[in-house]
């Protein structure tokens, strides 16, 4: 695990290029930004407000009392911007490859683990960024879960971030084309936000299909939102550690697999 | 001294085809050498198997001496590329992608400012530096992206068919531009073209048809008298014809 030659100096300075690319591209692309937002709070300001009367709540960890729709809804909806700015990571990865923008990042002398390693880091940051914006508006429509939670908060969208965008990193080495994309949102990225805690809780699921219930359970995406939603009120739930742990561990693995060289899938394919 | 690049008894396939078959070739350093084939000669291919985009299962390939498989990271760090498809980022100044690139070979920010001013001097866009790639025109996006291979001072540049798409007087420049560093810089370049008349008689040339290599030697080694394009014609049975 070194960086050859050029060292960890020269692996900084890579590293701070990467970001400060992947945070100019953000800046020049103000669509990107406000679509990731305007889809969360589209959600909040309408969704939630609809289905406040529809759907009770018991009281349910790690709120220690009954809460609104709105509150409990937002953990999940911090989580989704992450989930689709891996997607939107993955989608650019693939244009990059298709466009040959790709190669510029490859042919980098670094290891191939530490370029892909390093994009996936921006790509976190500004999913965090995205979020804490999501997270002010959502503080002035009355939101307000406690200040040190947004403190709190900040580790666990690290590393959900992290297991997302591996998801989307892993999903950028198996997509061939652009057009492929449509299939990985109707199968995958809808199923996942669908079938997890982020909308409804657990129990909540059970009463209606077991079926569904354990599908959610077993979803790394609803560990993810837990994640965030005991972070975000002071508390740390183990089992969603453990499992956004290792999601990550296990799609960054697969995606550095696929993205090596020598062992990986690119080459057999014939292109790039 | 040793050679910019060699590549030796290099195969590769896709599936159950063959895209390069025992292909070997050598680079002098402040050499021009000229890699003619027709689309799907494999030039692609070997440029990426150079820049180790994915290995070579057989065979050795050497950037300055370091082999790219077992030694990438000084082999890579020696190697400029301008591929065959755009690969500047539009929404970013020229600049931003030369800052970009030199920070993917750890290069410090001060000594990327300073060298992206030669660079930028050498290609003849100094007055460029701030503009989107996007306003740029074809030649000028060709240059960038020369200017952009040379930011971490290779000892080879590759240059995958870096004149499609641009019109003759556009071309002429880029080829002039790229001779001229071979000549001045000691930098060794394997031009891959399908341009017969980008190559001049006293040019290495390296014939590839079908993955394979039919001919090495001075273009007008190779040409014996007829004309280079005759010459592959013959090479081939025909293929190409457009291009010549």
């Amino acid at each position: 695990m070194s960086l050859g030659d050029l060292g960890w100096r020269g692996g900084l300075h890579a590293f701070t290029g990467i970001v400060w690319r992947e945070g100019l591209r953000f800046v020049r692309q103000r669509e990107r930004f406000f679509s990731a937002l305007v889809r969360p709070l589209v959600w909040l300001f309408i969704f939630a407000a609809g289905f406040r009367a529809v759907l009770g709540l018991s009281i349910t960890p790690p709120y220690a009392t009954y809460v609104l729709y709105e509150v409990y809804v937002t953990p999940g909806l911090m989580a989704m911007i992450q989930l689709f700015n891996g997607l939107q990571s993955s989608l650019s990865m693939v244009y990059d490859r298709e466009t040959g923008a790709m190669r510029t990042l490859l042919v980098s002398p670094f290891p191939r683990w530490f370029l892909l390693g390093s994009k996936l880091m921006a790509g976190v940051a500004v999913s965090i960024i995205q979020v804490y914006a999501f997270l002010a508006i959502a503080w002035v429509w009355g939101i307000r879960p406690p200040v040190a939670g947004l403190l709190w908060v900040l580790p666990a969208l690290v590393l959900s971030g992290l297991m997302l965008g591996s998801i989307g990193l892993f999903l950028s080495s198996v997509i061939r084309q652009m057009e492929n994309f449509a299939g990985v949102m109707n199968f995958l990225i809808f199923p996942m936000f669908f079938a997890s805690s982020a909308l409804y809780p657990l129990w909540r699921l059970r009463e209606s299909s077991v079926l569904l219930h354990d599908i959610a359970a077993a979803n790394p995406f609803t560990h993810a939102v837990e994640l965030i939603r005991f972070a975000l009120y002071g508390q740390f739930n183990p089992l969603a550690f453990v499992v956004v742990l290792g999601c990550t561990t296990l799609f960054l693995g697969a995606a550095l697999y696929a993205y090596d060289p020598s062992k990986g899938l690119l080459g057999r394919r014939g292109r790039d | 001294m040793t050679p910019a690049l060699v590549v030796a008894s290099v195969s590769h396939q896709f599936g159950g085809v063959k895209a390069l078959d025992d292909v070997s070739l050598t680079v002098e350093r402040g050499s021009f050498t000229a890699l003619l084939g027709v689309n799907g000669a494999g030039k692609s291919t070997l440029f990426a198997l150079i820049t180790r985009l994915f290995d070579n299962v057989t065979g050795e390939i050497r950037v300055c001496g370091n082999d790219v498989r077992r030694e990438s990271g000084p082999a890579l760090a020696q190697l400029g590329i301008v591929f065959q498809s755009r690969a500047l980022d539009a929404d970013l100044t020229v600049a931003q992608n030369l800052a970009y690139h030199a920070a993917l070979h750890g290069m410090a920010p001060e000594a990327a400012r300073a060298r992206t001013t030669e660079v930028l001097a050498q290609v003849d866009l100094a007055d460029r530096r701030a503009a989107r790639v996007a306003t740029l025109s074809g030649g000028q996006v060709r240059r960038a992206e020369i200017a952009r291979a040379l930011m971490h001072g290779p000892r080879l540049l590759l240059l995958d068919e870096a004149t499609v798409g641009l019109d003759v007087q556009s071309r002429r420049e880029v080829v002039r531009l790229v001779r001229a560093l071979a000549a001045t810089e000691g930098v060794g370049v394997l031009w891959a073209t399908h341009l017969f008349d980008e190559v001049e008689p006293s040019d290495p040339v390296v014939l590839l048809h079908m993955g394979r290599v039919l001919a090495t030697g001075s273009a007008a080694e190779i040409a014996a008298g007829e004309g280079l394009a005759e010459r592959f014609l013959g090479l081939t049975g025909g293929a190409g014809r457009d291009a010549a």
